[in-house]
């Protein structure tokens, strides 16, 4: 395979499949949400590699315009997100998330 | 032109209401009581200026204004405006409303100072007198049952004006619902008008009616009749007057304005105004008749023996609504107007009167605890003998000129019949009697009082006596609008003052003789059929049957003289021989007693079967066991809802991984 040869479209999904993996599992197993924010971020990324690959492989531009939603979705729900960890953290003095658990039914 | 400015007459009082209400408990008392006098008197002022412009109309023009406000419902085939109408009727008793109204307005000033509640009292007093104008200015029965409905509340909150006291609050709530009874009566009958001739304008339904006399009397009588029975409740009479006499619980001053001089004349005023309705049902002109005469001697009897002044007056008031009441039924419409005119002069004079003794003696309400009190209160003591003296038909004071009349047309009225005339009498005697009683146990004799208030009694301040003078000049010298053809033909009075106030009502009321054709005409297809018309009288009767009223009237007054003041044990040892008469009539005839027992008792048991058995139990019971079922339900689920914020990811991520195997199948 020359150097320079296109890389097949399944190995984008499979690459796009291992991040997606990684975040997911992240976001179960570790307890602070700065963590949890950043494994967040990288399913997003993972969709948007998909969409990019997908949008170059069959030539239409719908995916481009999805990832740029998602990437200003994505600003703007860490702008939130991080805001309430502030809040959390001034209240609590703690960000542990298995602290707030005060929704309990 | 007035017509463009009626409608400031309700207007003013209504300003009143929202000065007092909005600002009142931020204004000095001084400015609150002044705001509400000057209302009142801003809306006399503009009805006396409507009753002059009418009494300068040329008898020939119509002597009526209208003046739309505003469309208010409009839907369909209905449409009402609230629109006022001035003519002859609702001229006389606008300036009756708001004349006697503006001197218990004033006169309230000075009872009512020391009130810590003083700019609400001003408030209701000036809604009464705003729904009372809405009651007689209206134009179709819609607008005129609002005023009715208002009148009705202002009643109630100020019966139980001192709601501290448990009585009064009892008293308020009695009133109120005693009165809904008749309400609902009227409703349907006006809801029965409207499906008939298909308008509630006083004109349209009128006019047809007018159109074909005679010819639907089955469906009026059952309209009639309902009205009626809003009147009964309104105006106090049986069965409906058992609330009036407990109304006595609120101020004096309303007891004067409210339950004596105008409210409780809104029944008379309704049938008088629909007087064309009721000449063409005859068998419910009958039962008016009846009822009247039994109320006015039944009322009489209970007022012979009560010993708290204001209830003597309040069975007083019951009984003269039942003269007008029998005047309407006889088909001397205008007797009634009349005598509701003069009557709320002397019985307003005879309230605020009582007012002033009670205020003077220190609460005291109870006539044998009095006595002797005109040394000290000659002002009120004099106008009350005025009042007195008016309401016995001494002549030439106002009652005799009214009451006259109505006695008279009970014998020569379209309706009339000797018993009619025969319990006219007997009340007339009843009357001056027990108004004897009351006066001359309150003002003369040896005093009654403990000692230690005898030192404090004094006069009441100008406000009230000023108004007491005033109301004594109206009682006095009211029946001079009106003098019967008999005095005025004997002593060669022009022809234009003699039964002046008669004519001038007769645009807005069926004129006597032709009251009488019509009831002729509409008896013949009455379906009942023992109405007729009154056998002709001869008018040379008229004179002496007055003087023998008048006599008899003089005899009871001196036997009250002899019974109270001369030989004072008289009455009492009078009571001791018939004890079982005594306690009947002192206890009311039980009435009270028997609708506690027939109504009250039941309904209070059937609502109490309502309330533990259908509400607590199966209305309730539904409601608890769909909620008992959300509950166990939703605790199987709320298991899920853990807390953790991983715990809700990992169920996101198996749930995403379930749809992604359904769907990749």
């Amino acid at each position: 395979m020359a150097w320079n040869a296109p890389v097949p479209f399944a190995s984008w999904v499979m690459l796009s499949g291992v991040l997606f993996s990684i975040g997911a599992v992240g976001f179960l197993i570790r307890k602070d949400p700065i963590i949890m924010f950043m494994c967040i971020e990288l399913m997003l990324n993972a969709g948007n590699l998909l969409f990019i690959a997908a949008a170059r492989y069959l030539g239409i531009m719908a995916g481009q315009v999805f990832v740029f939603f998602v990437m200003a979705v994505a600003a703007a729900e860490v702008a939130v997100g991080l805001a309430i960890i502030v809040a959390i953290f001034r209240t609590k003095s703690t960000i542990d998330v298995d602290e707030m658990s005060g929704m309990r039914g | 032109m007035i017509g463009d400015f009626l409608w400031l007459i309700p207007a003013f009082p209504l300003a009143g209401v929202l000065v007092n209400g909005l600002l009142g408990h931020r204004l000095p008392r001084m400015l609150s009581g002044t705001v509400a006098c000057l209302a009142v008197l801003g809306s006399a002022v503009v009805s006396v200026m409507g009753l002059l412009h009418l009494l300068q109309t040329p008898a020939g023009q119509a002597r009526e204004i209208h003046q739309t406000l505003f469309p208010w419902i409009s839907t369909g085939s209905f449409q009402t405006s609230v629109s006022l109408m001035l003519d002859p009727l609702s001229a006389v008793m606008a300036c009756v409303v708001t004349g006697v109204g503006f001197l218990i307005h004033v006169y309230s000033t000075g009872y009512m100072a020391h009130d810590p509640r003083y700019h609400r009292y001003f408030t209701y007093l000036n809604l009464f007198t705003f729904a009372m104008l809405l009651l007689v200015l209206a134009d179709n029965f819609l607008l005129m049952f609002v005023g009715w409905e208002g009148v009705g509340l202002c009643s109630y909150l100020l019966i139980g004006f001192w709601f501290q006291k448990p009585s009064a609050a009892a008293a308020g709530k009695k009133a109120f619902l005693v009165n809904r009874v008749g309400d609902f009566g009227f409703l349907l009958g006006m809801l029965f008008i409207f499906a008939v001739f298909g308008s509630l304008d006083y004109r349209v339904v009128f006019d047809k009616v007018a159109a074909e006399p005679g010819a639907i009397t089955a469906t009026l009588t059952a309209i009639c009749l309902l009205l009626f029975v809003g009147a009964t409740g309104k105006s106090a009479q049986i069965p409906l007057y058992v609330w009036l006499p407990d109304a006595m619980e609120g101020p004096t001053p309303v007891s004067a304005l409210i339950h004596a001089a105008t409210m409780v004349t809104a029944g008379v005023y309704m049938v008088a105004r629909c007087s064309i309705l009721f000449v063409n049902a005859p068998a419910a002109l009958l039962v008016i008749a009846i009822i009247g005469a039994a109320t006015a001697l039944f009322a009489a009897t209970i007022g012979l023996v009560q010993n708290d002044i204001k209830r003597v007056l309040a069975y007083s008031t019951v009984s003269q609504l039942g003269y007008m009441f029998m005047a309407c039924g006889v088909g001397a419409f205008a007797a009634a107007i009349f005598h509701l005119m003069t009557h709320a002069f002397f019985k307003a004079l005879l309230f605020l009167g009582a007012g002033s003794v009670i205020h003077g003696i220190h609460e005291e309400q109870d006539i044998r605890r009095m006595g002797g009190l005109m040394k000290w209160m000659p002002i009120t003591g004099f106008t009350f003998w005025i009042g007195t003296l008016a309401i016995a038909g001494i002549p030439p004071l106002s009652g005799f000129f009214s009451k006259d009349e109505i006695i008279w047309y009970s014998l020569a009225g379209p309706m009339g019949h000797w018993a009619f005339w025969a319990v006219g009498v007997v009340t007339a005697v009843l009357t001056a009697f027990y108004m004897a009683r009351l006066t001359f146990k309150t003002f003369h004799g040896q005093p009654r009082m403990p000692e230690e208030i005898r030192s404090k009694i004094h006069e009441s301040p100008l406000s009230m006596t000023t108004v007491l003078t005033a109301l004594a000049v109206g009682a006095v010298f009211a029946g001079l609008v009106n003098i019967p053809e008999a005095i005025g033909h004997r002593l060669h009075l022009p022809e234009n003052s003699i039964a002046a106030f008669t004519h001038f009502l007769e645009p807005s009321i069926v004129e006597k003789k032709e009251a009488a054709l019509l009831i002729a005409n509409a008896a013949g297809n009455a379906p009942v059929g023992f109405v007729r018309p009154a056998p002709h009288v001869d008018h040379a009767l008229e004179l002496p049957l007055m003087g023998l009223t008048f006599v008899l009237a003089l005899l009871s007054i001196a036997l009250g003289a002899s019974w109270y003041v001369r030989r004072p044990g008289t009455a009492t040892a009078l009571a001791a021989r018939a004890p079982a008469l005594y306690s009947l009539l002192l206890n009311k005839y039980y009435v009270d007693e028997i609708y506690s027992a027939i109504i009250v008792r039941p309904g209070m048991a059937f609502s109490r079967f309502l309330w533990r058995g259908v509400d607590v139990l199966i209305i309730d019971g539904l409601v608890n066991a769909v909620a008992w079922f959300f509950g166990i339900a939703s605790r199987l689920f709320r298991v899920v809802q853990s807390g953790y914020v991983r715990g809700y990811a990992a169920g996101m991520l198996a749930g995403a991984l379930i749809v992604i195997w359904v769907l990749s199948r």
